[in-house]
């Protein structure tokens, strides 16, 4: 314990430690190997884009990186420690927006944003305004949000990025549902959170338009 | 350093707060459970017979089971908005332990589905002509009763959320769990009109409630980690 604590502390030393890494993950689904020896890094101030084919497990990387899904085998730190030791500072910093973007349909795009900054960090309704105006979505604040096209509720989702005090953003086809601006907007997100410190991983076939790109190619 | 997040307390009450919300725009989900109850419990006298003696006798009964099918009626509206939306997945990652988020919809979920079933009863018990002593008895019963048949049903509906043709496997899975409540609560309406005190059965009751309380969300919390999975 006390050897593992030393280079802890020297790794510290040496700063740099990555915000989110993999060692040797290892997934396989119906009998097919998605991936296996899968290492990445992700620093502080990265926007990291992966990239493979059509069920190459982009979607599954995610989730298990989330610790949506626990059928793999490697670890996964968490500012260099795992994540399954600090669960809680680790969900307290992460956003993630996946196909399904967490939306209820129900609900307006103000109550849905009330809620889920609620769960991390409770926002004034102000800055949701303020949120919901900056991804355009002026005027729909008070709509039930089935009467908002898809790429609209894809907007609700993007609107939490603005709100969540989350270093690192995992995001799942964010591109899919947007037109130009929207494209255009969240590209820029991306480009602000990385410049602020933050991190990014995200899937999409969409040729990112963002400097200082990594990627990270499955299947 | 991380971020500041919100107290467990206060994405609790958001959580419930928002079910409410969800529940009172779509009121249909809380209608349909109730009128169920209504339609249950009005068909016995048609199908039985009309004379006040025999539906004396059968009134706790029937309630109790149209209570029990109205909630697993209602069950399954419990997780399946929030899993096809995505928000389900929200949920999962929040920085607040599950068993709370998950207490929080099933609190909703009686407040909105059970609660109504238990406040009509008394209306419905005089209908089927209940003996006037077992008013109590049958009233406070499925007070305590119901929230139990939610937490419990709530598990089956954490574990079959994520399957297509659901059909009937909801009710395999509840029912079993669901039948010692709906005995310990007829038997208490029985044994009161035979003279029996009603506090011992409603200590059964209110032990199932508490065991259910500290139990079945933890239970719902794991089965919606591999339902998402």
């Amino acid at each position: 314990m006390s050897v593992a604590t030393t280079a802890e502390s020297e790794s510290l030393a040496n700063s740099k430690i990555p915000v989110l890494a993999a060692r040797d993950l290892y997934c396989e689904r119906d009998d097919r190997v998605l991936f296996q020896h899968l290492n990445f890094e992700l620093n502080a101030g990265q926007v990291l884009q992966i990239q493979g084919s059509n069920g190459s497990g982009k979607t599954t990387l995610l989730r298990i990186l989330c610790g949506l899904n626990d059928g793999y085998q490697g670890s996964i730190f968490w500012q260099g420690v795992e994540v399954t030791e600090q669960a809680e500072q680790f969900y307290a910093d992460l956003l993630y927006i996946g196909h399904r973007v967490g939306v209820s349909k129900v609900l307006t795009p103000l109550e849905n944003l009330r809620w889920s900054s609620t769960l991390q960090q409770r926002v004034d309704d102000a800055v949701i305004y303020q949120a919901l105006c900056d991804v355009g979505l002026r005027g729909f604040e008070e709509s039930q949000c089935f009467t908002l096209s898809a790429g609209q509720q894809q907007r609700v989702s993007l609107a939490r990025l603005l709100i969540s005090p989350a270093r690192l953003w995992i995001l799942d086809e964010p591109f899919t549902t947007l037109d130009t601006t929207g494209v255009d907007l969240l590209e820029r997100l991306l480009q602000q959170h990385a410049d602020k410190g933050g991190a990014v991983l995200v899937t999409t076939h969409h040729s990112l338009q963002v400097p200082d790109l990594q990627r990270l190619s499955l299947g | 350093m991380s971020a500041v997040t919100t107290t467990t307390g206060a994405a609790f009450i958001a959580t419930l707060r928002r079910d409410l919300l969800i529940a009172y725009k779509k009121k249909h989900d809380v209608v349909n459970p109730f009128m169920f109850f209504l339609i249950v419990a009005t068909l016995f006298p048609i199908g039985i017979s009309p004379e006040p003696e025999r539906l004396g006798e059968i009134a706790a009964g029937v309630l109790w089971i149209a209570a029990l099918l109205a909630a697993m009626l209602s069950m399954d509206s419990l997780y399946r908005s929030d899993f096809e939306d995505g928000s389900l997945e929200q949920l999962l990652l929040s920085p607040h332990p599950l068993y709370f988020m998950v207490l929080a919809k099933n609190i909703a979920h009686w407040l909105v589905s059970g609660l109504p079933v238990v406040l009509v009863s008394p209306l419905i018990a005089y209908m089927l002509n209940l003996p006037d002593e077992a008013y109590l008895a049958v009233f406070l019963t499925l007070l305590i009763g119901t929230p139990v048949l939610s937490l419990l049903g709530s598990i089956g509906v954490a574990l079959t959320v994520g399957l297509g043709s659901r059909g009937l496997i909801l009710a395999v899975i509840t029912l079993p769990m669901s039948v010692p409540v709906l005995i310990a609560g007829t038997m208490a309406v029985q044994q009161t009109l035979n003279g029996a005190p009603l506090l011992g059965y409603l200590a059964i009751l209110g032990a199932l409630l508490l065991g259910s309380l500290a139990l079945a969300p933890l239970a719902s919390a794991a089965a919606l980690r591999i339902t998402v999975n």
